[in-house]
């Protein structure tokens, strides 16, 4: 188990990214962060908060449950829970940002995707991830990203957030290594 | 595999993120065994449900390419309707098979349905039917996943559901709420599943209504854990959290159970006087269709208290999340 980042690291990269949602389309009135569920959801609320803090403009935020949207339900041999996505804003029109932990193969933003595009017609749709671990699937890539790490297929990539587990950090957990 | 089942697959991911499934159950025939843990399990998928509902187009791709078969070998429209919408949500295919009209009508036995329904190979069926137990049949003699729709005085499970989602929504914890069930409990499936599904919740149930519409068993003073039955419909109700009114089939009248429908609606009709008698906005419910004039006055159907609309609104939901987890993650 290799530790990819602290709690400074990680703070700096949402003040980083913060700055370069900003930067990209530079109409922070027309900015929605959505996050996708779980974990993407609370770096989406501490993105939100940075952007309003430097902007002094705040900044509508969503979640987005995608299990319903998933492709991968059939194999997976159970039904996960669905939790319920909170949009409180139109999308019509806007710069959504959707926003995760980690990329990996790209299906969960495809279906995000899906999901976010039965709310409406955005302006356009941005990515922001913390993590990029490569091995995409489909033709996908982030706008905005915290750290790319080069991984194997069985390696496995944990985000701990405070708001849910505590402590800030991102590990590294490779297959065949005790941890 | 996706990035997503990968990490749900992790190890030692800590906190309830990604609980252990609660569910693995392959048919929905009665609650009457069911834990508080998956009866929790299901309204929660229905609370995401009710959103997928509200949204501008109310569709999710969950069930794409998945057969649904609604089998109501006895008369409902609300029921099948509310089936049919919360399958359409989620994106499955609806074939639709109806006694009447159909070779049930012919007199074809129920075996053979079972092999008709098996050889179209839905992935669900969702059933209504007279005699009690027949889902039990169908459920042992075919692939499909079965969803009980009502059967005879047994159990209707759904209905279950949406009313412990209904008076959550509107109660919050269940956990010692009084809830009285007023009426034909005696040949009410609703009834029984009522109390299967808010028992578990915390809720007690009070049972009122004429001694000829009680199970003897339950009259004499022999009624399951936290179930009592008080024969006076106002004691019942006196600071009650919640009642449900029951549809009196007209019937019972003709069967001499009761004297005159007239009769039933004065001893045992909810009206807006005995509504008073519970707690101050203790909501009013109803499976429908209703008798109004009979079990239940107009004026409380319609008024504030009532949550029979936010009912039928529940039930599609509650619809969907049954129908997610039997058949969301079957390969087809």
């Amino acid at each position: 188990m290799a530790v990819l980042f602290g709690a400074d690291d990680i703070r700096r990269a949402v003040s980083r990214i913060a700055h370069e949602i900003v930067e990209r389309d530079r109409d922070v009135p027309a900015l929605a962060l959505v996050g996708i569920r779980a974990r993407g959801d609370l770096l989406a609320a501490r993105l939100a908060a940075a952007i309003s803090q430097n902007e002094g403009v705040e900044v509508p935020l969503g979640a987005l449950d995608i299990t319903l949207y998933r492709d991968d339900l059939t194999r997976i041999g159970y039904a996960p829970t669905v939790h319920r996505t909170e949009l409180p804003f139109k999308v019509d029109d806007r710069i959504v940002v959707l926003v995760d932990d980690v990329l990996y193969t790209g299906r969960t933003i495809r279906a995000a995707m899906d999901a976010l595009i039965d709310y409406g017609r955005p302006r356009a749709v941005r990515l922001a991830v913390l993590v990029d671990r490569g091995h995409r699937e489909l033709p996908i890539r982030a706008d905005f990203v915290g750290k790319n790490v080069p991984t194997q297929p069985t390696d496995d990539v944990r985000v701990h957030l405070a708001e849910d587990d505590g402590h800030d950090e991102i590990e590294l957990v490779q297959a065949g290594v005790l941890t | 595999m996706s990035e997503r089942s990968h990490r749900e697959a992790a190890p030692g991911r800590p906190k309830a993120e990604f609980p252990a499934p609660k569910w693995n159950r392959h048919h929905v025939l009665s609650t009457e065994d069911w834990s508080r843990a998956e009866i929790e399990t299901v309204l929660e998928n229905a609370h995401a449900m009710a959103e997928v509902l509200s949204r501008p187009v109310r569709r999710a791709p969950a069930l794409h390419g998945r057969t649904v078969i609604l089998f109501f070998a006895e008369v409902s429209t609300r029921t099948r309707v509310s089936f049919e919408l919360a399958a359409k949500a989620l994106s499955a295919d609806v074939i639709n098979i109806t006694a009447t009209g159909s070779s049930v009508e012919k007199g074809e036995t129920l075996l053979d349905t079972v092999r008709t329904l098996q050889a179209l190979g839905g992935d669900v069926v969702v059933m209504r039917h007279w005699a009690s137990g027949a889902p039990y049949f169908v459920a042992e003699r075919t692939e499909s996943a079965v969803i009980n729709a009502g059967d005879g005085a047994h159990a209707h499970p759904s209905q279950g559901l949406l009313d412990a989602y209904t008076l959550r929504d509107a109660l919050g914890d269940l956990g010692g709420k009084r809830v009285v069930i007023v009426g034909d409990v005696l040949y009410s499936r609703v009834a029984r599943s009522d109390i299967h599904t808010l028992v578990p919740l915390g809720a007690e149930i009070t049972l009122s209504g004429p001694p000829t519409l009680m199970p003897a068993a339950w009259r004499c003073g022999s009624l399951p854990d936290k179930v009592r039955y008080e024969p006076d419909v106002d004691r019942a109700l006196d600071g009650a959290d919640a009642v449900i009114a029951l549809r009196l089939q007209r019937e019972r009248a003709d069967a001499g159970l009761l004297p005159s429908l007239r009769e039933y609606a004065r001893v045992w009709g909810i009206t807006d006087a005995r509504v008073a008698r519970m707690r101050p906005e203790a909501p009013v419910l109803h499976p429908g269709p209703m008798n109004e004039g009979i079990e239940i006055d107009a004026a409380v159907a319609h008024g504030p208290r009532s949550l029979i609309e936010r009912q039928v609104t529940n039930g599609v939901a509650i619809r969907m999340a049954l129908l997610y987890l039997l058949a969301g993650t079957r390969a087809s």
